[in-house]
């Protein structure tokens, strides 16, 4: 068997691609916490909440109601995304243009209620889901085995991600976004409904957390903590990149999960570390982040 | 004074109208009147409260208290993007061109709110720049470029009533004479405007009248025709 570095071909290619996995999912949750923070300024700590409720509806869907995976793929963003906007209006509206450290515990409480109430009704161990049956198995590449569906949830993500980035920076929709982003106030001394935009884009970040929620649910343990654990990685992985670029949200994110991945295979002890270790360099040289504007 | 039929039609009146940034209280009672048609000027030295009568008249402030009517209706409790509907258009003091967004972007972010606004060509051919500098980003443009663009991005929207705020600001003469012409032509359309303007040269052979502004509060009205007769009392007020 060929060797790199004196590891096999084998292991590496197959650490490289879960850190693509794991780096697909940071990507689609930075993504939403961009989008969030570049129009309503603040940064949501409900973000892993929303990603284990999309997790959570992806199995309680088929386990009460029988609805198969494809489907709660597309449900379940729908329903925790309107969630969101009832959340935005009725909460973090009235807390809209406070200082941060506002929100900040808004959001922290949102989710530690929503992840304390579920705890409750289906405990910590883990939900079962079991995999659509036409990913079970996988392909032999020759110099690795890839599973179905870590190739789908792969696919899957860029696909979001760069459908995201599309509409951000090309359309019209997207305009008011970026524009938004600059100056809300001059935005809605145009004539544009500016609440409205606001709530829908909380709606539609909330929408990507639940979507990698949904994507989530038959590769890893559903449980109402799934969301604190992924989070922290996640604010790490916002912290290198930056709050300023959609693009950079991305790129961080699949960046992050490789790093992680290579730390696995060449010093497992400090795989869990790695990024928050790069989060400290890049505070010290580049403190707004690698694709950060300067402030 | 083609227009001498619609001066009748009341656009916009204030009274009574105080506003606050926090716990500052910047206008003390502004009572003012626009006629459709008009071209009236804010005067006074800054921190007058010129800038925030305008923001005020887009509920862009704190708070506010008093009235202000637009067409005749109420707008105290109407949100920004209401007014703006009400064919209001606001050009803020610098300018608020949106640098992540192309020329054409910001163009055609406001939507439209009235009929009758003017077509893409129609901007084209009064900013020929602009037209050049079509995909180029807000933030590349000089600041001419940006003032044009600020102008035209509320043309093409249909608004019918102009705020517009140090338009000429740091601009070089050459474009300020530009600018002239073009309200020139503005006002031969029949839109009203409400200009808050520094450059007294610019404004005195545009307006119709004149409020002088001084602590928040509108201390003197001169028509055009009282311009020459009230002319050191101006000067006193905007300590030329």
């Amino acid at each position: 068997m060929t060797e790199i570095l004196g590891v096999p071909v084998a292991v590496l290619s197959g650490q490289l691609m879960l850190g693509i996995i794991n780096g697909s999912f940071y990507a689609l949750l930075s993504l939403g916490l961009a989008v969030i923070f570049g129009l309503l300024k603040i940064i949501n700590f409900a973000h892993g909440a929303m990603y284990m409720l999309g997790a959570m509806c992806t199995v309680l869907m088929f386990d009460v109601f029988g609805i198969n995976y494809w489907v709660a793929l597309f449900l379940a963003p729908v329903v925790v995304g309107c969630f969101g906007i009832v959340l935005e209006y009725f909460l973090l509206r009235r807390i809209a243009g406070q200082d941060h450290i506002y929100s900040l515990l808004l959001t922290f409480g949102i989710a530690l209620i929503l992840q304390g109430l579920l705890t409750n009704i289906y405990g910590v161990s883990g939900l079962r889901y079991s995999m659509p049956e036409m990913f079970r198995g996988g392909m032999n590449l020759g110099f690795m085995f890839l599973p179905y569906y870590r190739a789908w949830v792969i696919v899957a993500a860029l696909l979001v991600c760069f459908g995201t980035w599309f509409m951000i920076e090309k359309t019209r929709l997207g305009s008011y976004l970026r524009a938004g982003t600059e100056d809300s106030q001059l935005m809605q001394g145009f004539g544009i409904n500016v609440p409205l935009l606001i709530s829908l884009t909380y709606g539609f970040g909330v929408m990507l957390a639940a979507f990698a929620g949904a994507l989530a649910a038959p590769i890893y343990s559903v449980s109402p903590v799934m969301g604190s654990n992924i989070l922290i990685v996640v604010f790490a992985v916002v912290v290198i990149g930056g709050m300023g670029s959609i693009a950079g949200a991305v790129i961080t994110g699949l960046m992050m999960g490789v790093v992680e991945g290579f730390t696995k295979v060449f010093y497992p002890e400090g795989s869990a570390a790695v990024i928050f270790l790069v989060m400290v360099v890049v505070l010290l040289i580049r403190p707004s982040g690698l694709f950060g504007k300067e402030a | 004074m083609s227009q001498a039929h619609q001066k009748e039609y009341e656009q916009l009146r204030i009274s009574r109208l105080h506003a606050f940034y926090g716990e500052s209280h910047i206008l003390h009672g502004i009572d003012m009147e626009v006629k459709r048609g008009e071209l009236v000027t804010l005067l006074g030295r800054n921190g007058a409260g010129r800038s925030t009568t305008l923001k005020a008249i887009m509920n862009m402030v704190g708070r506010r208290t008093g009235s202000i009517m637009i067409n005749g209706e109420e707008t105290m409790s109407c949100a920004p993007h209401h007014i703006a509907r009400l064919g209001v258009g606001y050009c803020p003091e610098h300018r608020g061109i949106f640098s992540g967004l192309n020329v054409m972007e910001n163009l055609t972010l406001p939507p439209i709110v009235r009929s009758g606004g003017l077509e893409l060509e129609e901007i084209f051919s009064m900013f020929p720049n602009l037209y050049e500098r079509r995909a180029s980003q807000g933030s590349k443009l000089s600041g001419g470029e940006q003032q044009m663009l600020a102008m035209a991005r509320i043309l093409r929207t249909g608004a019918n009533m102009l705020l517009l705020d140090e338009i000429t600001e740091g601009l070089a003469p050459v474009i300020v004479e530009k600018l002239g012409d073009v309200l020139v032509k503005l006002k031969e359309k029949g839109l009203t405007i409400v200009l808050v303007e520094q450059n007294f040269h610019f404004a005195a052979p545009l307006a119709d009248r004149h409020y002088v502004m001084e602590h928040g509060q509108i201390v003197e009205e001169i028509s055009a025709g009282e311009l020459e007769s009230k002319q050191s009392m101006l000067d006193k007020y905007l300590g030329v």
